[in-house]
């Protein structure tokens, strides 16, 4: 039996699980507040930066996967990789079909990259 | 390893692995290869709202408005701590805690889980069907004057909003039944700290349905276009 003692997974501790909770609790206040401060296109960026620190809180503390071994590291940052291939080549079709790049060149890519916010 | 007789093993553990610790990770790498296929799932109606609020952004901040904010932050604070329960009973099991401490953890859960399914049915959708915005000839969804030529992309938002909110909804209700099953085999002593395999990775799909939850907050309650008044 020994040797089979100690691989039963990493205990977290309860301080870490109550910490990521009220961290988690402050972060939904915050966005729900910033989101009626007006600032503009940094709106959608403050709500998606606060969404995905809560993201990371939770993948990491709740889901033990700061204490997973590389291999189920490896495969979680290639499901999050393919969803960002998903994303970035859905809208680059359709965001890029009005784009006259002969008449306006590079330049005219920023209207179609600013509408995303 | 072979000279192991079977009473030596620890009690939940397959003869195919080398030690519980190889089938401890074989278990949560193959939950994560599934939630990798739901985080696509869900990716595909992301991707697709993203595109479609670039378009037509004014209907989408109108549609966004229909929806009460209030409702929003209560079930997201609402699945945090169903979360920090879940974690907590999964904890339990590590640490060796009788089956009393781990099902009380679970029905909490359990709780807190179906209060976020009462808000969302009895109020949020509920009066969303009496104002009649709720998409589909059946419900009755009617154009409203000040929205103009607006109008069709304010349903389509609604569109966005039901599938993405039903969709979470239907993950809801399967994590209620996984949660029952939990439940039953505590009851009858499955779990020890040896082997906790189905509460470990029962929880990562729990976590799973709360993060895209954290992302459909925002998403559709917030920078809709809230802050544009």
């Amino acid at each position: 039996m020994s040797e089979h003692s100690g691989h039963t997974g990493h205990v977290v501790p309860v301080s870490i699980y109550v910490s990521v909770f009220l961290a988690l609790m402050v972060g939904t206040a915050l966005t729900t507040g910033v989101a009626y401060i007006n600032l503009g296109r940094w709106n959608t960026v403050v709500a998606l930066a606060i969404a995905v620190t809560k993201m990371l809180l939770v993948v990491l503390f709740f889901m033990h996967v700061k204490y997973a071994t590389g291999l189920t590291r490896v495969v979680i940052i290639c499901g999050f990789f393919w969803l960002g291939i998903m994303i970035t080549l859905s809208c680059a079709d359709e965001l890029t079909r009005a784009w006259e790049i002969n008449a306006v060149g590079w330049d005219g890519i920023i209207p179609f990259l600013v509408r995303l916010f | 390893m072979a000279a192991h007789a079977a009473h030596e093993h620890p009690p939940g553990f397959a003869h195919q692995f080398e030690d519980t610790a190889q089938q401890k990770e074989a278990g949560t790498l193959g939950m994560w290869a599934f939630l990798v296929t739901e985080i696509l799932f869900f990716g595909g109606m992301f991707a697709s709202y993203i595109i479609y609020r670039s378009l037509h952004l004014a209907g989408f901040i109108i549609g966004s408005h229909l929806l009460e904010v209030k409702f929003g932050a209560t079930n997201t604070a609402v699945l945090i701590c169903s979360s920090l329960t879940m974690a907590l009973a999964i904890r339990s099991a590590q640490t060796g805690k009788g089956r009393g401490q781990i099902i009380w953890w679970l029905i909490l859960t359990m709780i807190l889980g179906t209060l976020f399914l009462f808000l969302k049915f009895t109020f949020e959708w509920r009066n969303d069907y009496v104002e009649h915005i709720v998409p589909s000839a059946y419900f009755g969804f009617q154009y409203r004057p000040e929205w103009g030529a607006n109008a069709p992309y304010v349903q389509m938002f609604m569109c966005f909003y039901f599938f993405m909110t039903g969709l979470h909804a239907l993950h809801m209700v399967v994590g209620l039944g996984i949660l029952t099953v939990l439940v039953i085999m505590t009851a009858r002593n499955k779990f020890s700290s040896e082997y906790y395999s189905p509460l470990e990775i029962s929880g990562l799909y729990w976590h799973f349905v709360d993060i895209v939850w954290i992302f459909l907050f925002p998403l559709l309650y917030l920078i809709g276009g809230l802050y544009r008044q």
